[in-house]
């Protein structure tokens, strides 16, 4: 449905992208996953023909992308990062327009509104001013506005930055819907859960490079460790992890957010060994659990690098 | 194309008027300010008062030809004559109080008497002390002091109380000088004797009851002022002018203001979701063209319906015209907002830069003062400036009252300063959101 071939794009002498390449099937879900400034925007942007690339080609369909009004951007719907809604008009005033974009009769566009409205939960906001909605609900009618022409291909570009849980599940269950009804789906996020929960694949990309490109399962195979020992030490002042990292036991260690996290091939047969290590070394534990491994996980495994601290 | 270029059309004019306060007070403030341009440059005939300048005099004489020179300077219509004293009017000049102050000297009278008839005697000195920053005035005033200096001097002299003794007095000087020739002496008799008589006809004439004609000398003209406009009857409105300036001043900030919203716009989610649509650039661009241009047109004819309502101006020459000029300058007012958003960088520069070029335009184009006060040689400058032509264009179609054809160099300016500006704004605009 999508393919994206050696994209490369620099600003000045900054890299944004150095050979970018993804292929995304029909009714496919992917997670465009990197930290802030890993590239993600520029893909997105470079696919919805925002941006021209120094080199590489977009080919939507098999075929590229040609000048500002080629009609294979209807294929296409864009949910920008930035909200993109006039606050000072109403919500069907905003829909309205963007179905105009698009060369939409005017009995069409009434009902894709009307469909759009309803698939987001703004039915009955549809008079009131944008300016009088909450956060949560402009990032739905964001969402709504790049419906109306029933593209195959929706690009998101962050589509939950800024809302709270509550309207970020709708957004998902919004996403999950369309899903079902075999949009192919792109979404940019730098959370992982997000990725996680939504993406049949994921693409790694970190400084405009893909760094990798798979299935979570696939990913997941992808790291040293399978588990996660999550220790809530009394104090972790002092704790040596040079010295843990010695024992046997210990595949990873680190100390993030407070809790020392501890990768283990198996929890059962290293757990004991850790916490008396831990104990002759003075440092008691007040809680011990245990996580899987997740993106977060395979990011940091990949780059060195913690996906908040990039 | 037609569907979406009308509906961005259409949402910007929704933009505009969703504010109402916004438009209320971005038609208030020209009103205002036209409003009062217009009264200060005139306003309607009859309106205004003409306001008399303050004339302070000092008269250190106390003759009969002081007194006559001050009764004809207050006399005048252009100036408020007060008497002073010569350290009060100092002050009142140094302070920018009084435009002007006359000081008569003593002795002004007598001596500028005989300086009349004698080339040789000593000229009596009138100071006339004046506010440098009224220097126009001061050469006003002492056109005015000449006229009545002259009535007054040779009135006294030719039938006046001092006039009679000085000639009495000159005939006996002239037969006890031993050094003039006799042929001048006989002249200088004759010219004093005939004085003399005809003092003594006015004499025997008032005795009777007679009216007197009279006497001196006077101005040997009269000057009647006629305001050439187009038609008769038909007088200057100043609000007409203002009311232009003040429509092209203002026109030109929403102009401004789009070019930063434009700007404003390429950073936001917005013009991306524009520019994934599949529209070409010139219905992007020349969507917003026409919006801006239809705002403008509908400032500039509000401002004119109101200064037509309570102001009575009128379009005395062509309506086609004014029309014609009111479209074009609209048009251009678009051009400049997207060159504006095409040449700039960031939105506190562009703006900073853009307000005082704006301003430079609106100066030198005359909508603040008109242009025919201007130096010549800046009169023939500005007219590289586009807002100088739509002044002209407006002043020409409102109270000048041309027909069509003095609309048509303005209107063909004004659209080629719109090709320009387009021009520029096309080639040099920054398709590529803002990362």
């Amino acid at each position: 449905m999508l393919e994206a071939n050696a994209l490369r794009k620099s600003y000045g002498k900054v890299v944004a992208l150095d050979g970018v390449s993804l292929r995304v099937g029909e009714g496919e879900t992917v997670g465009l996953l990197g930290p802030n400034g890993a590239g993600k925007t520029t893909t997105v942007s470079i696919i919805a023909g925002l941006l021209r690339p120094d080199s590489g080609e977009v080919l939507i369909a098999g075929s590229p992308l040609r000048g500002d009004t080629d009609p294979i951007k209807r294929k296409i719907g864009l949910v920008p990062q930035d909200m993109a809604l006039y606050d000072e008009l109403s919500a069907l005033d905003n829909l309205s327009l963007f179905a105009a974009l698009y060369q939409i009769d005017r009995a069409t566009a009434k009902r894709a509104i009307a469909e759009a409205l309803d698939l987001v939960g703004l039915a009955n906001r549809g008079r009131d001013k944008v300016e009088t909605f909450s956060g949560g609900m402009k990032r739905r009618l964001n969402l709504a506005g790049a419906l109306l022409h029933d593209p195959q291909i929706l690009l998101l570009d962050e589509p939950t930055v800024g809302v709270d849980p509550q309207s970020r599940n709708a957004i998902f269950d919004n996403l999950e819907t369309l899903k079902q009804r075999g949009k192919t789906l792109i979404y940019t996020t730098h959370y992982m859960e997000e990725a996680e929960r939504l993406c049949d694949r994921i693409v790694i990309i970190d400084h405009g490079k893909v760094i990798a490109d798979d299935t979570l399962a696939g990913l997941h195979r992808m790291l040293p460790v399978t588990n996660v020992l999550a220790i809530e030490l009394e104090t972790p002042d002092g704790l040596r992890l040079e010295q843990l990292r010695t024992l046997p036991e210990v595949q990873s260690a680190e100390i993030r957010e407070g809790v020392l996290r501890i990768g283990v091939h198996n929890l059962a047969i290293n757990t004991p060994g850790i916490l008396k290590w831990l104990a002759e070394h003075g440092h008691p534990y007040q809680h011990l659990g245990s996580e899987r491994p997740n993106l977060e996980t395979v990011f940091l495994t990949l780059t060195g690098r913690s996906l908040r601290d990039s | 194309m037609n569907t979406a270029f009308w509906a961005l059309v259409r949402k910007d004019l929704r933009l505009f008027f969703s504010d109402r306060r916004a438009v209320v007070v971005g038609l208030l403030v020209p009103i205002i300010c036209g409003s009062f341009f217009g009264y200060l440059f005139g306003g309607r005939k009859g309106e205004t008062e003409v306001s008399r300048m303050l004339v302070l005099v000092i008269d250190q004489d106390q003759s009969d030809v002081s007194a006559a020179i001050v009764a004809r300077l207050s006399a005048d219509k252009n100036l408020a004559v007060k008497p002073s004293t010569l350290e009060a009017a100092q002050v009142a000049v140094r302070k920018g109080k009084a435009t002007v102050a006359i000081a008569i000297p003593k002795g002004f009278g007598a001596a500028a008497g005989r300086a009349l008839f004698y080339s040789g005697a000593t000229k009596p000195e009138l100071r006339v002390l004046y506010d440098p920053s009224h220097a126009m005035e001061s050469g006003m005033v002492q056109g005015i002091l000449s006229g009545a200096v002259m009535q007054s001097v040779s009135g006294e002299m030719f039938s006046g109380k001092g006039g009679r003794e000085m000639v009495n007095q000159s005939l006996a000087e002239i037969d006890a000088a031993k050094d003039m020739p006799g042929a001048d002496k006989k002249v200088m008799r004759d010219l004093l004797g005939s004085v003399q008589a005809l003092n003594q006809q006015q004499d025997r004439a008032q005795t009777a009851g007679q009216p007197q004609p009279a006497t001196g000398m006077s101005m040997p003209y009269e000057t009647r002022a006629e305001a050439v406009t187009s038609g008769s009857g038909i007088q200057y409105n100043g609000y007409a002018h203002s009311f232009g300036g003040m429509g092209i001043q203002f026109i030109l900030f929403m102009g401004l203001d789009v070019g930063i919203r434009l700007l404003l716009l390429r950073k936001s989610g917005l013009w991306q979701r524009l520019r994934a649509a599949p529209l070409s650039r010139s219905v992007l661009l020349g969507s917003r063209a026409v919006s801006a241009a239809m705002i403008a047109a509908f400032i500039m004819l509000v401002l004119f319906a109101f200064a037509r309502l309570v102001f009575g101006v009128r379009i005395q020459g062509s309506l086609l015209g004014f029309l014609g000029i009111c479209a074009a300058f609209s048009l251009m007012t678009a051009a400049f907002g997207l060159m504006v958003a095409a040449l700039g960088k960031t939105v506190e520069a562009t703006r900073g830069i853009s307000i005082m070029v704006t301003l430079i335009m609106v100066m030198l184009g005359g909508a603040w003062v008109p242009a025919f006060i201007f130096p010549r040689w800046l009169q023939k400058a500005t007219l590289v400036v586009p807002t100088r032509w739509a002044m002209d264009g407006l002043d020409a179609m409102t109270w000048r009252g041309l027909d069509v054809s003095a609309a048509l160099p303005p209107i063909a300016v004004l659209l080629l300063f719109t090709a320009a500006f387009g021009m520029v704004a096309v080639t040099r605009f920054r398709w590529e959101a803002d990362g």
